[in-house]
């Protein structure tokens, strides 16, 4: 270890202590921060000597690094992330604070994947699919998959684990001479219908399948495999896959994190054994009581996120919506009308969060019965089901800073 | 104006891929404003892969990537928009599908690329950064015009297009000169063409009734309380940011007043 990087270690942690003795924050960006400030190589220093897989992808990089810290724990201690510190400065944070773990599993936030790549040298990167979300700040998703392609080529050394039934990340993921393809699901496609490659229309067949009409591109054939909750490995075994974590596309995410482990020797039986009792991620999937009703909380950010929650409530329940656009949210909440909320129709929802205006009229167009309550916690009690009335359990979904608000309220922060 | 037996058809003209910013929801807002009074209505998604149609009442376009562009406009050559332009059919288009339904547009790094001709306006490249943000128009006709834009395009008009209203925040078209505010989107013949998202007509219904208005004749006023309160919220923040940047700008040289 280097004078510099021992003294920027040191200063990191003063500065992230300072943080949370003085109630500002829980620290981990602001010691990250300081740590590269005085030694800017920090991150790569902090990774030397470490085994690191890294995790990114629009949707279930929290998820995904939490169950594949569980899979390769179940071997060594395993160095990792939270997911609300995704860019190098929690990242050096995390590495930082632990100098034992040989292993390491970071979450990246999706345009960080190169630099990040470039700094620590992972020995794989699993990538998870692409779809629009905060266009105010990445403006297009192609462009995404063509950053991460371009680091890929630079970096041939890297084992790539990818979803080869979403194009983008496919095509992001043929780049490299090392991949193993996941067939993980792609639910969401409205942000691959033309080639990434060469622009042409892209056509699908009813079992997954996808090929670009005018260059060929096309799905790659996968050695892991998702039917339902089975799991079917490279040698051919099944695994029926019995999470704690609701949604089939969290059986994907489990699929993808098995095949990164089997990089490190760990038996897919054995990884799923250990991502089956997980029962929530950083307050994601988290049932709690509140008022005296049970809650649970869905995090969704994005319109592919949102289909998926929305796949998730279970009927019977009241619904709370909850929107936010503060700058991690994307400042324009249009997408909220690339939501099929009309699925909730025949029930009732309650508007809620910064931007319960624009969901009030999203709901009214949908057809959705529905009223706007202002504060978080009173839209809990507004929530009713239309057999069990104001006595149903409540699903709140909500978007990233309308969630951490709601973390607050029923008290899991 | 007669009684309509056959439902309003409006074609959303590939979704997939001029949809990026949920410029779809036009049409849907679009269909239920009729539907709530008693007129049937039918969205019809078209798919990149399908021929648009012809016997449809009005066409909606969205926003989209640059790749998504030029693919939308190499589908398009055929006529049948032409057609429905020469035959007065109503055509509402959010920025990409603004900027091909005009002469040229630029791609990629600087490629012009040759648009549906349909409107006279071409686009070029903002100088600077990309314009995101609220976009507050202001619209003889209609009003104050509300809603979000991101974009990197400067489209200026040619004779023959009006603007669709002048921006009172924002970029807009960017086409500023001689003095005037910029002006948002443009107004040629039965097209309508913005820059604004939200989507535009859930925040501006008076736009919406004004384009069904033109199919289906006057219609009755609808009780638009939600939208009501949406746009005064999204109009005391345009304000409140505005007063900040006049805050900020009195530390510096004056700046002209767009």
């Amino acid at each position: 270890m280097t004078v510099r990087f021992a003294l920027a270690r040191a200063a990191g942690r003063t500065a992230a202590e300072l943080s949370r003795v003085t109630g500002r924050g829980g620290g981990t960006t602001i010691g990250g921060r300081v740590t590269l400030l005085v030694d800017p190589q920090a991150l790569a220093r902090a990774a030397a000597g470490r085994e690191l897989a890294l995790v990114s992808g629009t949707n279930g990089k929290t998820t995904t690094r939490t169950l594949l810290v569980a899979a390769l724990s179940t071997k060594q201690p395993v160095v990792s992330n939270s997911g609300g510190a995704n860019l190098p400065t929690g990242l050096t944070a995390a590495l930082a604070t632990d100098r034992t773990s040989r292993l390491g599993v970071l979450e990246v936030d999706e345009p960080f994947l190169p630099q990040v790549a470039t700094a620590v040298h992972p020995r794989a990167v699993v990538l998870l699919n692409l779809s629009r979300d905060q266009l105010d700040r990445y403006a297009e998703v192609r462009r995404l998959a063509g950053i991460w392609h371009d680091a890929l080529a630079a970096e041939p050394g890297i084992a790539v684990v990818a979803n080869a039934d979403d194009p983008l990340v496919a095509w992001a993921a043929s780049a490299s001479p090392d991949v193993t393809w996941v067939s993980a699901g792609q639910r969401w496609t409205y942000d691959s219908t033309s080639c990434p490659a060469c622009g042409d229309v892209l056509t699908r067949d009813s079992a997954g399948g996808w090929r670009s009409e005018g260059c060929g591109l096309s799905r790659p054939k996968p050695s892991w495999e998702v039917r339902g909750d089975t799991v079917f490995d490279p040698t051919g075994v099944s695994h029926e896959v019995r999470l704690a974590l609701p949604g089939q596309v969290n059986v994907g995410n489990a699929a993808l994190a098995a095949a990164a482990a089997a990089l490190w020797d760990v038996p897919a039986a054995q990884a799923f054994a250990a991502m089956a009792a997980i029962p929530s991620v950083e307050g994601r999937y988290l049932e709690t009581t509140y008022d005296g009703r049970l809650v649970r909380l869905l995090l969704a950010k994005n319109p592919a996120g949102w289909s998926e929650a929305l796949q998730m409530a279970r009927p019977d329940t009241g619904v709370v919506i909850a929107v936010n656009a503060r700058a991690a949210d994307g400042r324009d909440p249009s997408w909220l009308w690339d939501v099929p909320f009309e699925v909730l129709r025949g029930r009732h929802a309650v508007a809620t969060g910064e931007r319960s205006r624009d969901v009030a009229v999203r709901l009214r167009y949908a057809g959705v019965d529905h009223v706007r309550v202002d504060d978080l916690a009173a839209a809990i009690g507004a929530a009713r089901s239309e057999t069990t009335g104001g006595d149903s359990a409540v699903e709140v979904l909500a978007n990233y800073t309308a969630f951490q608000g709601y973390r607050k309220v029923v008290g899991d922060a | 104006m007669p009684e309509r037996r056959d439902p309003v058809r409006i074609a959303l003209v590939f979704p997939s891929l001029l949809g990026t910013y949920g410029d779809g929801g036009n049409a849907s807002v679009l269909a239920q404003r009729l539907r709530w009074r008693g007129i049937d209505a039918e969205v019809i998604d078209v798919a990149v892969d399908e021929s648009v149609p012809e016997q449809v009442d009005m066409y909606v376009f969205g926003g989209g990537e640059d790749t998504a562009q030029t693919l939308a406009v190499s589908r398009l050559s055929n006529g049948v928009l032409r057609r429905a332009v020469d035959a007065d059919k109503t055509v509402f288009a959010v920025c990409a599908g603004f900027q091909i339904l005009g002469e040229t547009f630029l791609v990629g790094r600087g490629d012009v690329v040759p648009g549906l001709g349909l409107l006279d306006c071409r686009t070029d490249r903002l100088p600077g950064s990309r314009a995101v943000g609220e976009l507050l128009g202001d619209s003889s006709e209609l009003g104050l015009l509300t809603g979000y834009e991101n974009h990197g395009g400067r489209t200026v008009l040619g004779p023959a297009a009006q603007p669709l209203a002048r921006v009172r925040s924002g970029v807009g078209n960017g086409d500023v000169g001689d003095g005037e505010a910029a002006g948002d989107g443009a107004v040629q013949g039965s097209i309508v063409a913005t820059y604004l998202h939200g989507p535009a007509l859930a925040r501006n219904p008076r736009l919406a009734d004004h384009l069904l208005s033109r199919v289906v004749g006057d219609l009755e006023p609808l009780d638009d309380r939600e939208e009501d309160e949406l746009r005064t919220e999204r109009l005391a923040f345009v304000r409140r940011s505005q007063r900040t940047r006049r805050w900020r700008r009195q530390w510096r040289p004056p700046a002209r007043d767009t």
